[in-house]
């Protein structure tokens, strides 16, 4: 794969995935998936619903030791280290690699504890340090002008944007190093999607950022790499302009031009 | 024509149903505050019986109630959260767990008189312990604990699955996310499956005949715990049939009644005040 992207991505790999096969049961889920992660840029996972690529992302942070049932094989090296490996922690691990989810999913608690959750696990307790890192997560997740004079009011309040961006500056608030995003615009109206959007492009210059979509356009507007999963294979994984106007495979060639899926 | 007045004594006959039940309610409770009511006096609830002065008291008996409600709550409540919380949160064995749900549920419905006389032999017999509130109350562990464990249940499963995801997603280890994020969500329903427990206790009577005994004396917290001591209910019945009472009897049906009345108006005002959005 860096053969085909080489000059064009200028950073490091942050992610490399070797050899990963993934079964839920009897089903394989994902099959020999082989990439890298490029650090400091939008990585978008593309593909019809079932292909794998929710899965393959959750697979980035472990969540999918959750499901019962679940078997996993290969390598997944963040920043060189098996994230598989028996001596990673788990709990250090999502710290590094934060999730933000389809549907926006605050506590029912208020804005400034649903921030200030991360933190409090990782044992921050100072309550100035904790202000700081508030606010800082909601200037970052560009919401601190809408919530700062109601940090004590109940996070559920707040309208569907508003709640996503507050789930994005909940994960910032542990200060991660890669930032997931599960469709996280899916259920959000054009101007929201479009404010989140934003947001992820100012959000690559200090984290790395791979978001699942089924949204073509806006993987074509904000990613800069890009991969393309089709039943449980990872069919293309190229520099997102390259992916969209040459596809080297037929398969991503129509599902790009929206021929299926 | 038919159906005309087929549909039309349906109905009178739905509506004399639902009048019967609603008037027998009614007829039990004026007819116990009619007949409990001029005995429940100032004098009967702040005193203890007393043979001397020929005068009855049943200040022991609400205080051996409290004992008991108190005892048996310390004992019942975290071994039941807990127990709701491993088969709902870290159980993963469905097939255990289904057959524990199920063996709660059932014991749920066993006779109680039938839990007095397991801790009669197990408590009493077998541990050693004189009959009073200690081996009393913990017949009644045995007999609640599965009322508050279903309650429980159900209320951490109306926790949505995303706050849990959400929670570890950010580092959470499993009881942190637990303690932080689902138990203070379940909140309202644990409460409500405690208070619906205090009001099994304070009902009861048959689980205590053998275990928490017919005394009538009244003794301090310490003391009740090893020596025979009747609850409300109990003395309802000493009084009434080894003593002949009636009016004490109905005296203290008027105490359990407003007190069942309290208990199911706090069970409902704990459900709504503590949900969260």
């Amino acid at each position: 794969m860096t053969d085909d992207t080489e000059g064009i991505i200028l950073s490091g790999t942050i992610v490399s995935v070797k050899g990963l096969n993934l079964w839920y049961g009897d089903h394989q889920a994902l099959k020999n998936i082989n990439v890298d992660i490029p650090q400091n840029q939008i990585t978008a996972l593309i593909g019809p619903s079932g292909c794998g690529k929710s899965t393959f992302m959750k697979t980035l942070n472990r969540m999918n030791d959750l499901i019962p049932g679940v078997k996993i094989k290969g390598d997944i090296l963040y920043r060189g280290q098996n994230i598989y490996d028996a001596s990673v922690n788990v709990t250090d691990l999502r710290k590094k690699i934060g999730m933000v989810f389809q549907k926006a999913n605050p506590f029912p608690m208020s804005i400034y504890d649903n921030i200030a959750y991360g933190p409090r696990i990782h044992g921050v307790r100072s309550r100035a340090k904790l202000d700081e890192i508030v606010e800082k997560s909601l200037k970052d997740a560009a919401i601190w002008d809408e919530v700062k004079d109601r940090l004590k009011a109940s996070a559920l309040g707040m309208s569907g944007g508003q709640q996503q961006r507050l789930c994005i500056a909940r994960a910032l608030a542990v200060q991660p190093d890669i930032i997931l995003m599960d469709e996280s615009t899916s259920a959000l109206d054009p101007i929201s999607t479009g404010k989140i959007e934003e947001l992820c492009l100012q959000l690559k210059e200090k984290y790395t950022v791979i978001m699942v979509t089924h949204n073509m356009q806006q993987a074509v507007r904000v990613s800069d790499f890009c991969c393309f999963f089709l039943l449980g294979e990872l069919i293309e994984a190229e520099d997102t302009k390259t992916l969209f106007s040459m596809p080297r495979d037929k398969r991503t060639e129509d599902y790009v031009t929206g021929r299926f899926g | 024509m038919r159906r005309k007045f087929y549909n039309g004594s349906m109905k009178f006959f739905m509506y004399l149903c639902s009048f019967l039940t609603v008037a027998l309610l009614l007829f039990l409770m004026g007819y116990i505050a009619w007949r409990g009511l001029p005995h429940l006096t100032w004098q009967l609830i702040s005193t203890q019986t007393s043979h001397r002065a020929h005068t009855i008291g049943i200040l022991p008996n609400i205080l051996n109630t409290l004992y008991i409600i108190i005892i048996t709550m310390i004992i019942a409540l975290p071994i039941s959260v807990g127990a709701a919380v491993y088969l709902t949160e870290y159980a993963t064995n469905r097939k255990v767990v289904a057959i524990i749900e199920f063996a709660t549920e059932t014991l749920t419905g066993i006779p109680s008189i039938i839990f007095g006389l397991v801790g009669m032999l197990l408590f009493i017999q077998l541990m050693g312990l004189k009959s009073g509130i200690l081996a009393g109350g913990l017949t009644l562990v045995m007999m609640i604990m599965p009322t508050i464990v279903r309650t429980t249940q159900e209320s951490l499963k109306t926790v949505p699955m995303s706050y849990r995801e959400g929670a570890l997603a950010l580092g959470s280890g499993k009881w942190y996310m637990i303690r932080t994020v689902v138990l203070p969500n379940a909140i309202d329903g644990i409460v409500t499956g405690c208070i619906l427990a205090i009001g099994r206790i304070i009902g009861e009577s048959a689980a205590l005949l053998f275990t928490a005994g017919f005394g009538l004396k009244l003794n301090s917290f310490v003391k009740s715990l090893q020596s025979s001591s009747a609850t409300l209910t109990v003395a309802l019945y000493v009084y009434a049939s080894e003593q002949g009472e009636i009016d004490v009897a109905f005296a203290i049906a008027v105490i359990l009644m407003l007190l069942t009345l309290l208990i199911n108006f706090l069970a409902d005002l704990a459900g709504k005040k503590l949900r969260k959005a």
